[in-house]
């Protein structure tokens, strides 16, 4: 029954269509307004990140006092922050720390995360028990507790720490995702044809087996950037984090706590454009997780 | 047992290395006589190398001490006033998410693409994207502040004052339990063994309430063991916005006034923690599926 309304589609594209997995799934994103949304949404934050100036005339840290905790208005749509900044252009300007340090902190994450999850499949044997070893030490630890206690460790509070510590702790999931991606590619036919081939263990991996086991990995990529910029304003609000005077969201929200009841607009508005960032990346996972695993269509 | 050595040496090298020294900290203005900074740095173990003190915290341990922190109380005192209302917090949260999680994500996942699903999906995306201290802030402003439902801070209120934390303490894994018991349930249904069921003429409701239901649940109480331990250790922004005196507010604290021996005791209890309900889970996937019991 369900077969019916898709059939006609796919006996006309048949003759010219490519059944890579990368094409059918780019095929299914395109059609996915979850996925358009998305993407269009992160399009927007990145233009804010690479260029707030284009959006906001307004010097973020240009101050008046005489303005402080001005509520929004016509000209100044967010209002003021207790220095009297204004607020609509500080809120623009925060997203290029939310963006550097999500995709920063994912790049790393899966660098890391692709060349030991790879290494640890292939092989297994001794690597691959060294290496879930370790990660099931990581495990153990309290992500959060371990990041604090990591953060004082390093001493500066910049972003470079920040990406860092938050690689650190995201490197285990990722790993173990990759790995058993791998595991399920390593013994498949068109592997052993290369090998009988005479390709060698690098040629294998990184033509065989990479290609095709790297879609769990950029699903949870794309959520993962979301729940880093969520972990960056956490512990910049925390005070351990990014330190005034740099532009943060969660700067702003750990700024806006204490005037909670008297200038609410200063937590609604970083909030928003948080909360709004971390959902698009969300959405962006699932779009991703939806063309690439057949099974939930 | 590996994995437990191994996270808590991990945690001591790290606090150890954390740069200042712990004795002019507890010296404050004063200077120190030699004699005196000498007599503190060896009770303390501090000039040990780091691994012979490893050893002596271990077997510290082993006598179920965890150590005094630098004003002479001992850790395990610590823990046992904090820890109370953490537990309560987080154990609130549990019930909370495993509850409303698994009845909202199986009711999506029975109905699929109906009016429920879509509103499940929708809610459990957004509430994800909202971070902890906006969506506590939030709660906070509107239904302790402005509708005075609940306390706005602190636990004088007993049960009630837990309530609103243990709320947004649990909503970000309630959306995980809600997605992935509605994910499994979907995918169980469409399993062989749902179908034979079914041809066995069976009821529909002892199909779907035994044998979907039983193999939907082993991912879901994977992902709720391991969350009980991160309740309990991630509770230090909601502990902070509602005032709550537990752990995650002690380790906060401890961090900031260098007591290694605090930090390193508490972490210490919830790796132990971590440990024990990663136990749990493997015995409740022995009762769930019965496989991996004859395995």
């Amino acid at each position: 029954m369900a077969m019916q309304a898709p059939a006609p589609e796919a006996v006309a594209e048949a003759p010219t269509r490519e059944a890579g997995l990368w094409s059918d799934a780019w095929r299914q994103l395109r059609r996915n307004p979850l996925f358009l949304g998305s993407a269009l949404l992160i399009a927007v934050f990145t233009v804010l990140a690479v260029a707030p100036g284009l959006f906001s005339g307004a010097d973020p840290r240009a101050c008046n006092l005489s303005n402080s905790l001005g509520r929004p208005s016509a000209g100044h749509w967010f209002g003021y922050d207790l220095q009297g900044c204004d607020y609509y252009a500080k809120v623009i300007h925060g997203a290029r720390v939310s963006m550097t340090i999500g995709i920063a902190t994912v790049a790393g994450t899966t660098l890391v995360a692709v060349v030991l999850g790879t290494l640890a499949g292939f092989y297994g044997g001794l690597v691959d028990a060294v290496i879930a070893r370790v990660t099931d030490v990581w495990f153990a630890l309290p992500t959060f507790l371990g990041a604090v206690v990591m953060l004082s460790v390093l001493g500066g509070k910049g972003l470079p720490q920040l990406t860092l510590v938050l690689v650190i702790f995201g490197w285990p999931t990722m790993t173990r995702l990759m790995r058993s991606a791998v595991l399920t590619v390593r013994d498949m036919e068109y592997v052993t044809a290369a090998r009988a081939l005479g390709a060698g263990d690098l040629r294998l991996m990184w033509r065989h087996i990479l290609p095709n086991a790297l879609a769990p990995v950029i699903v949870y990529g794309a959520i993962r950037v979301g729940i880093v910029i969520a972990a960056e304003a956490t512990l910049s609000f925390l005070g351990l984090g990014l330190q005034l005077p740099a532009i943060s969201w969660g700067l702003m929200i750990a700024g806006a706590q204490a005037r909670l009841l008297t200038a609410p607009h200063l937590l609604l508005f970083p909030g928003l454009f948080l909360s709004l960032t971390v959902l698009a990346f969300v959405l962006l996972g699932d779009a991703l997780r939806d063309a690439f695993d057949p099974r939930l269509r | 047992m590996p994995v437990f050595f191994g996270a808590t040496f991990l945690i001591f090298a790290l606090v150890y290395a954390v740069p200042g020294d712990p004795i002019d900290a507890l010296a404050g203005d004063r200077p120190l006589p030699p004699a005196v900074r000498a007599e503190l740095r060896s009770r303390y173990h501090l000039d040990d190398p780091l691994l012979v003190r490893y050893g002596k915290y271990v077997s510290g341990l082993a006598r179920g001490d965890f150590g005094t922190n630098f004003r002479g109380r001992p850790v395990s005192e610590i823990m046992k006033q904090r820890f109370p209302v953490t537990i309560r917090l987080a154990l609130l949260a549990f019930a909370f998410e495993a509850v409303l999680g698994l009845v909202a994500g199986l009711v999506a996942g029975l109905r699929r693409r109906s009016l429920m699903d879509s509103l499940v999906l929708v809610s459990t995306t957004v509430v994800v994207a909202v971070p902890v201290f906006v969506l506590g802030y939030m709660a906070q402003k509107l239904l302790a502040v402005e509708l005075g439902w609940f306390p706005v801070v602190g636990i004088r209120d007993g049960w009630r004052s837990y309530f609103l934390p243990a709320v947004v303490l649990g909503s970000l894994s309630l959306c995980y339990v809600a997605r992935l018991a509605r994910a499994s349930l979907i995918e169980a249904m469409r399993a062989d063994y749902v179908r034979t069921a079914r041809a066995k003429g069976l009821p529909e409701r002892r199909v779907v309430g035994v044998h979907a239901l039983r193999n939907s649940l082993i991912p879901v109480v994977t992902f709720l063991g391991v969350d009980l331990g991160s309740l309990l250790s991630g509770a230090i922004v909601t502990e902070g916005i509602f005032n709550l005196p537990g752990i995650g507010q002690a380790t906060f604290s401890a961090i900031q006034t260098q007591e290694y021996a605090t930090v390193v005791g508490i972490v210490t209890a919830l790796v132990l923690i971590f440990v024990l309900a990663n136990l749990l889970v493997d015995v409740l996937y022995a009762v769930l599926d019965p496989r991996i019991r004859y395995r």
